[in-house]
């Protein structure tokens, strides 16, 4: 049940902006699913739906110096963090005006400029570059932070429990951010995990930890808001499990075989977005035309997006060896190998 | 001339590159108050420090991983992998990512990163200490594989290495580094896309790398006291391969043996070896030798570990095979 509060605790425009930007994640994300069934967007999609609230939350916090490293859940972070809707559009329609020239797809949305490091696709195996790209802040004397996001299937791997170590005993400035779904593809928590408490398991480290409600975009960014100070003031890492659930399928390609319809259900009534909504409306913060007028702003970006990726052209078949090696200067050997 | 061990070499390439480039660090097992599993960084934690000269913990996975994490945020790593037996534990992090962030990010991200690790058999170190795996690394789109088998290459190749702005595997032969040769300081190689003739022949191409040099070296003079002169070419840069000075000796000596510790099936031998089938077929006046290891986990007791290894007599009977007249 919503808190009930003296006095709200945000701002209108606050509240319209978190709402705004959830609101962005699930349409667009929408329309990725209904694209995919009109064949525009191929490989594997794994739609973020139902977890918005964390990257909504916690993205924000950082400053455009940090670096984000994601998953290949990044549709929504990739859109907090800036990244216009029509180049993540593109990307996923394979086109050379995509967020990473087409190359990548749904799983590899990168930008350089945003300090957007991916889209990794191999669970967990983006935690070590989070832990070098802060290691190189470190030893450049920059006070950045690195956020590294990762689901609960990663933490079942050798990489989240290396890249906890090696950034605690070298005090390295990573935030890892845990989205708990519940779920490696269709293994359920209790069915991975020896110890489900994931924040619990930062103790072996010593690194500081929380977990959050992952459905509340407020607790998110107020956890958010704690542990990103922790990190840029103590130069240390900080693990932050947000415990949420994905209303969709893992991929376009799951028949759902593990869980039942009644908990997806239980799930959706905590859905963030309603639940977000329904706290404003209680603090008198949400006009019923603000609701109305935020969706038809997301239409538009959405139609918008749309528009950029169908217009987008297709990368010649002449530049297939782009980007393999750096282009050489003058030699020959290794230009494209 | 000066001499000195190819472990010096080593040493000495890593000190210059740290004193080059404040950007430069060493990271890896036992690099620093250890001094290397191989000696290779003894010193350079007193003249360079801690933050130069990390001591990692053993997670091969992450260490690389940061070293590429490292690279994007603008330092030139150079991670030692005590030996690429433990490499595969980083496999993951070199295949998946050192090789595929430029492609993947559409030419957004480069990774200058240089990966050594030490390889090869010959200590009787058995089956999980003795792997040749360069011919697999060398089968990556997107990262460079060099194999420095001089004293000369091994002190600057290195260097060369740093100034690649794509990922750089660099194997340094095991056995190699206890071994004295001349450094030619006045005469640095130039450049990573070349492969070096080492000996001149008219009869026959041998076709080699890292540890495999030196038994070429000493085949070729058996095979000269019978009247047989080989070129000896070493790869130093194993992908991308220099296949033009490979043809241009071929068509020379018409005749082409590939020696290769690693095993025969799938290897770099066999990509050499289609490789002059499809563009030097015409030259060719015998079928392509091998002399690779023998497809058994290496044995412990050393007469084993030798008799599955290339070894001067394999190469000089190879050689033999390929000269001998065909009608």
């Amino acid at each position: 049940m919503p808190t009930v509060l003296a006095s709200p605790p945000l701002t209108r425009d606050r509240a319209r902006e978190l709402l705004f930007e959830m609101l962005r994640i699930r349409r667009f994300e929408e329309k990725c699913a209904e694209l995919y069934s009109a064949g525009k967007i191929r490989g594997f999609l794994h739609l973020y739906i139902g977890e918005e609230a964390v990257a909504v939350g916690a993205l924000p916090v950082l400053t455009l110096d940090d670096a984000v490293v994601a998953t290949y859940r990044e549709h929504g972070h990739a859109l907090v963090r800036g990244l216009p809707a029509g180049e993540i559009m593109a990307e996923m329609f394979g086109k050379a005006n995509g967020c990473s020239r087409g190359r990548g797809g749904s799983m590899h949305l990168f930008d350089a400029r945003r300090r957007f490091y991916g889209g990794s696709a191999i669970v967990a195996g983006h935690l070590p570059l989070a832990v070098g790209l802060a290691l190189a802040d470190k030893l450049q004397h920059r006070p950045r932070v690195t956020t590294c996001l990762f689901g609960d299937g990663a933490v079942a791997e050798g990489e989240f429990h290396e890249s906890m170590n090696l950034a605690a005993l070298w005090k390295l400035p990573v935030l890892f951010l845990c989205e708990n779904n519940r779920y490696a593809m269709g293994t359920a928590l209790e069915r991975h995990q020896a110890q489900p408490d994931i924040q619990a398991k930062a103790a072996g480290y010593g690194v500081a930890s929380a977990a959050v409600d992952g459905m509340d975009v407020l607790a998110v960014a107020e956890a958010a808001r704690i542990a990103v100070d922790h990190v840029r003031t103590t130069s240390a890492p900080y693990l932050l499990e947000a415990r949420t659930y994905r209303f969709r399928a893992h991929s376009m390609y799951d028949a759902e075989l593990y869980r039942t319809k009644d908990e997806v259900e239980q799930w959706r009534q905590r859905d963030p977005i309603p639940l977000f909504v329904g706290k404003l409306r209680e603090w008198g913060l949400l006009a019923e035309t603000d609701l109305a007028a935020s969706e038809q702003r997301v239409a538009a970006e959405v139609a918008a997006a749309v528009q950029f990726a169908e217009a987008g052209p297709w990368e010649p078949v002449e530049h297939l060896a782009r980007d393999v090696c750096t282009p050489r200067s003058t030699g020959e050997p290794g230009a494209a190998s | 001339m000066t001499k000195l061990t190819y472990r010096e070499a080593v040493r000495a390439a890593l000190r210059e590159a740290l004193q080059a480039d404040p950007r430069v660090f060493l990271m890896g097992e036992d690099v620093g108050r250890y001094g290397g599993a191989y000696a290779c960084s003894k010193g350079l934690l007193e003249e360079f420090g801690p933050e130069r000269i990390r001591d990692t913990p053993l997670s091969e996975s992450t260490f690389v991983g940061a070293g590429i994490g490292a690279a994007l945020g603008g330092l030139r790593p150079i991670v030692e992998v005590m030996t690429v037996n433990f490499s595969l534990l980083a496999l993951d992090q070199i295949v998946n990512n050192a090789a595929t962030l430029r492609h993947m990010s559409g030419g957004q991200l480069s990774v200058p990163l240089v990966v050594r690790m030490a390889t090869g058999a010959g200590r009787q170190l058995a089956a999980q200490h003795s792997h040749s795996l360069e011919g697999w690394y060398a089968h990556i789109p997107g990262i460079r594989v060099l194999a420095p088998a001089t004293v000369t290459d091994a002190r600057f190749m290195l260097g060369l290495a740093l100034r690649e702005p794509d990922p750089v595997i660099l194997f340094e032969h095991a056995m190699l580094y206890p071994l004295e040769g001349e450094l030619d300081e006045t005469a640095p190689p130039l450049d990573l896309d070349h492969a070096a003739i080492r000996r001149n022949g008219r009869d026959v191409t041998l076709i080699t790398y890292g540890g495999s040099l030196g038994k070429c070296l000493v085949a070729a003079e058996q095979l000269a006291a019978a009247g047989i002169e080989a070129d000896v070419i070493d790869l130093r840069t194993l992908r991308p391969l220099d296949l033009p000075t490979i043809l241009q000796s071929v068509a020379k000596t018409h005749r082409a043996v590939v020696v290769d510790e690693g095993w025969r099936t799938g290897s770099l031998s066999a990509e050499i070896s289609a490789r002059l089938m499809e563009e030097a077929f015409y030259d060719l006046d015998a079928p392509v030798g091998r002399v690779c290891s023998e497809e058994v986990p290496m044995p412990y007791p050393k007469h084993l570990e030798d008799a599955a290894l290339p070894q001067p007599e394999k190469i000089v009977a190879a050689v033999q095979q390929v000269v001998a007249p065909h009608d």
